[in-house]
């Protein structure tokens, strides 16, 4: 895959002195679907605004499509578009009008036919003639979408695409950006909702305090820093966890009817069949076994905790 | 300069001009009678009273300076309006985020507010046409003159828009500066029936040149030489190019 964005060394000190961004590097590849995932004042949201055109960089440079954002911001900012986090809408214009606004105001000639098909994917189409004031606010966030997707760019931009969306709406949207990506366009979302990275996105960037910790494939992710617990169900349950067990440190669940094993998945030796094998040794029966990948919230609290830490 | 993104000056002045369209009874009504009650006012009862000023006819006049009072407090609030409310809705995003060059913006906009005004300044004209027979000594000049205030008032009421952080400093300079101007700057009087210090002292209201100019290419005399007026309008335009340009350069109030 060719990459599609490419940000080095991207910095941002706000005027008030505060560091947002601490030399950022990160390639997007054109047509996958990348979460950048952090906690609230992380800089997800500074380093949109820097790539879209909304706020100066303080240091390092950002390319969309080839096109330096600075240098050529006319071919950089064709290339994409942008869904911002805040709901702004012009809410006394009707949805049709502010979609062929935004088609215009990237330069593209009017194409009702396009246009059209954009508000129909989004169920757009039978609201057209509404003012946007009569809309919900998941409707509303849909014609921030289609404003975003009426020049046809090639990345886009969803910043927090589900806050303050209900459970509902949000397997909507995650529905819609699954079809968006059928249609080639490269997208780069945020979300401070692990489950949502883990959904949709090919990749994840963790940054936190203006600083990108990783960026890993996702199952690459889960993998690499997944843990997963072995939950061994007994036939009888037992009051104290034997000796013997001492070396896979293992805890006893449900009233002593589970012992729980937590495991690296990466390492040479899990130490299940060993476990097996000693809880047949001591004569401890059991009926089931269990094992639960952990999340990505877990392995995001990790780093976070690691990071303080250190 | 950057200008080569002309569909998105296109799209923004049509955008622009279609919100004004949804309030036309209002845009049209407001100066109709607005300009009617100062007829009623000034041309008629106190002009009934009054002799000729400067050998023209008081209710006539009035004329060019009402036209400009209109034309530069619409124009200011026009073109602050525009400006301000996507920055105050937030929509700007997709302004700062396009691929259009502030040269296209500051077209686009100001042109859809001066268009606007120069609307009003019409309608006005021809209302006063329904009071007074007013003959109109340059009309070229005088459609020109119109255009050249719209556009220097429509860069300064765009200026306003980025600089305004709530709605009263929005409103702050055309109530509290610009208008008593007008009043002074002999909308309703000519300076010439000022004693001094006050004659002198209304010499250094810029308005003063604006009106006269105006009232110039009517009547073809005015308070002070045209040569004035359109020295003054030059340097309020360059003035105003210049603050817009360096606000773009460094973002002012529009980028973080």
């Amino acid at each position: 895959m060719a990459s599609i964005i490419e940000i080095k060394g991207l910095t941002k000190v706000y005027a008030s002195g505060f560091q947002a961004l601490k030399g950022v590097d990160l390639t997007i590849e054109e047509g996958e679907i990348f979460a950048l995932l952090g906690p609230n004042g992380a800089g997800k949201t500074t380093m949109i605004s820097i790539i879209c055109g909304i706020a100066r960089a303080s240091g390092g440079s950002v390319t969309v499509a080839g096109h330096d954002i600075i240098a050529d911001y006319r071919g950089a900012r064709t290339a994409i578009g942008l869904v911002p986090q805040e709901l702004s809408t012009d809410q006394f214009e009707r949805v049709i009008d502010t979609v062929t606004l935004s088609r215009g105001i990237f330069g593209k000639p009017r194409d009702d036919a396009y246009v059209e098909k954009i508000l129909r994917d989004l169920s757009l189409w039978d609201k057209r003639n509404n003012k946007i004031l009569e809309l919900s606010g998941g409707m509303k966030r849909r014609v921030m979408i289609a404003k975003a997707l009426s020049h046809e760019p090639r990345v886009l931009f969803l910043d927090e695409p589900t806050a303050g969306v209900d459970v509902e709406l949000r397997r909507d949207m995650w529905k819609l950006i699954g079809e968006l990506r059928q249609t080639g366009v490269t997208i780069i979302l945020t979300t401070h909702y692990i489950e949502e990275a883990e959904e949709m996105a090919d990749r994840v960037g963790v940054i936190n305090r203006g600083e990108l910790m990783l960026v890993e494939e996702k199952t690459a992710l889960m993998k690499k820093l997944g843990k997963k617990t072995l939950s061994v169900v007994l036939t009888d349950p037992i009051e104290t966890v034997p000796v013997e067990l001492a070396d896979w440190n293992v805890t006893l669940g449900a009233d002593g009817h589970e012992i729980e094993y937590v495991f690296d998945t990466q390492a040479e030796r899990t130490g299940v069949s060993s476990l097996l094998r000693k809880l047949g040794d001591l004569s401890i029966a059991y009926k089931d076994l269990n094992t639960k990948q952990s999340s990505l919230e877990d392995i995001f609290v990790e780093l976070v905790h690691q990071e303080k830490a250190a | 300069m950057s200008l080569q993104n002309f569909r998105a000056i296109a799209s923004i002045y049509k955008f622009e001009l279609h919100r004004f369209r949804r309030t036309w009874l209002t845009g049209l009504l407001v100066p109709v009678i607005t300009t009617t009650l100062y007829f009623v006012v000034f041309g008629g009862a106190i002009g009934s009273r009054m002799t000729q000023v400067d050998g023209i006819p008081y209710a006539a006049f009035i004329v060019p300076g009402l036209i400009m009072m209109s034309m530069l407090t619409e124009s200011i609030f026009n073109a602050s309006f525009g400006i301000y409310m996507p920055k105050f809705t937030g929509t700007i995003y997709e302004l700062l985020s396009a691929p259009i060059s502030a040269t296209e913006t500051v077209i686009a906009y100001v042109g859809a507010a001066a268009t606007k005004s120069l609307i009003v300044g019409t309608i006005i004209f021809l209302t006063a046409h329904l009071f007074v027979d007013i003959h109109v000594a340059h009309p070229f000049a005088m459609a020109g003159f119109m255009l050249l205030i719209a556009i220097s008032f429509c860069l300064f009421g765009f200026i306003l828009g980025i600089w305004a952080q709530g709605f009263e400093q929005l409103q702050v300079i055309p109530l509290l500066v610009v208008t008593p101007l007008t009043f002074l700057g002999g909308a309703f009087y000519s300076v010439h029936m000022l004693a001094d210090p006050w004659r002198t002292m209304t010499l250094f209201n810029p308005i003063v040149y604006l009106i006269s100019g105006f009232r110039w290419t009517f009547f073809g005399r005015g308070d002070v030489g045209i040569e004035y007026s359109l020295l003054f309008v030059a340097a309020m335009l360059a003035v105003c190019l210049t603050i817009i340009g360096w606000m773009f350069r460094t973002g002012y109030r529009l980028k973080k």
